[in-house]
């Protein structure tokens, strides 16, 4: 049981958004896909949901290719930036109406949670604020039962408290089982803690596609005077490079992390948000 | 709220907040502890994060499982993480503070002086 995604090549005008992406996302994983703005992010998740075709390539969930498929496409549920109900409608009755297209939405589950959350499920759509909108989007997600549940960046204008809360329950939907989550988002330290396995892409390739513990193991920043980092550097993939006056941090990646170290030199870990602003970095620069 | 450091991996943070959790006697010996959900929930990390952490305890003794009910603590397991977090201790605290030492030119019978005074002064 799986989402496969091969080949899959989509552009818009002179841009390429997506180059020959292949991807497989496993059943039961919590995914991060994470992308500066204009990485290929939201053009993914939206062809992954027959919401965009692409150009090359296909995509398919449990064997069955998504395109112009209902089966196939009940799986899935893409919760995005869109307002898919029209401009009057009520809260109450956009949850019911996503339960026609969602046969296992729960709708007990939804009124639940939008008293805890605070939404009032007798107001237009029109008249939530951002926050309310997303919170009203997130109910609806965390309400369908579908087994692939895709968020882009669902915790936009969400504040501190209704954050938490979000990704409390999104974690106890998630630990109830038989659901495989992808959360694309800008707060990556955030759903650090949340994610098995991470998907980064850049101007529409995967640049990484790994499990986030292995991601990170796999990298350190080594810190000591110049000279020395510089010696301990060579021959090996390093990301970035800072100095401060002679002192010198680089973020280097490695097969073996526990290595014994030169004198003068100390290792330290890094955090996916870290290593994310690494790698970006490292991508700009060689681009350049 | 915990703050989970980049140092040292979320799972192994889990585990040592049990422990800790064990040794200050707030889960009691042959009492439950929470499931993996809640850990999961409570600290907003992945539940095959605190799986891998519940299971560093229970490998180690100090957690097992009954079938259908949950995870408890074992006898005598508050006494078998102070010996191992003593031992630790020594390790990673001591022989890095004789280290420093070293390196600050103090010598062992000042070290002893130091740390008395670090005795009196945390009483206040």
């Amino acid at each position: 049981m799986s989402i496969e995604v091969r080949s899959v090549t989509k552009r818009f005008g002179a841009t390429l958004a997506l180059d020959d992406v292949s991807l497989t996302l496993e059943e039961g994983k919590i995914y991060g896909l994470l992308g500066n703005n204009g990485a290929g992010k939201s053009t993914l998740l939206n062809i992954m949901t027959n919401r965009l075709f692409a150009d090359r390539g296909a995509v398919t969930v449990d064997g069955e290719d998504v395109r112009n498929n209902d089966a196939a496409l009940s799986k899935l549920f893409l919760m995005s930036e869109n307002n898919l109900y029209p401009d009057d409608m009520r809260v109450r009755r956009a949850f019911e109406t996503a339960a026609l297209f969602y046969p296992g939405f729960q709708m007990d589950n939804a009124l639940q949670l939008s008293e805890i959350f605070g939404l009032n499920t007798k107001k237009k759509i029109t008249a939530l604020s951002t926050g309310y909108a997303s919170i009203f989007r997130i109910i609806v997600a965390l309400s369908v039962n579908a087994p692939y549940l895709l968020l882009d960046e669902p915790v936009l204008g969400l504040d501190a408290q209704h954050r938490d809360l979000f990704y409390q329950k999104l974690i106890e939907k998630f630990a109830a089982g038989g659901c495989t989550v992808v959360i694309s988002t800008h707060l990556i330290a955030e759903v650090a803690g949340l994610i098995e396995h991470a998907i980064i892409i850049r101007n529409g390739r995967i640049l990484r596609d790994c499990g986030k513990d292995a991601l990170l193991s796999g990298c350190c920043t080594i810190t000591g005077p110049a000279e020395a980092v510089d010696r301990y550097l060579a021959g090996r993939s390093v990301l970035t490079v800072s100095t401060l006056g002679g002192l010198r941090t680089a973020c280097v990646q490695v097969e073996d992390g526990e290595e014994p170290l030169p004198a003068g030199l100390e290792r330290g870990a890094v955090n996916l948000q870290d290593y994310f602003i690494h790698l970006m970095n490292a991508e700009e620069k060689a681009n350049a | 709220m915990v703050n989970f450091t980049g140092e040292t991996p979320i799972f192994v943070q889990i585990a040592e907040l049990l422990e800790d959790a064990i040794l200050s006697g707030a889960y009691g010996e042959e009492t439950q502890v929470p499931s993996i959900t809640e850990f999961s929930v409570a600290y907003k990390i992945n539940p095959a994060t605190a799986l891998k952490g519940v299971n560093l305890l229970v490998d180690a003794g100090y957690l097992y499982k009954r079938r259908g009910v949950g995870m408890f603590v074992a006898a005598g397991a508050r006494e078998r993480i102070l010996a191992a977090r003593r031992e630790r201790f020594y390790r990673d605290f001591v022989l890095s503070t004789v280290r420093e030492s070293k390196r600050l030119e103090i010598g062992a019978a000042e070290l002893l002086e130091m740390t008395k005074r670090g005795y009196e002064e945390d009483e206040h």
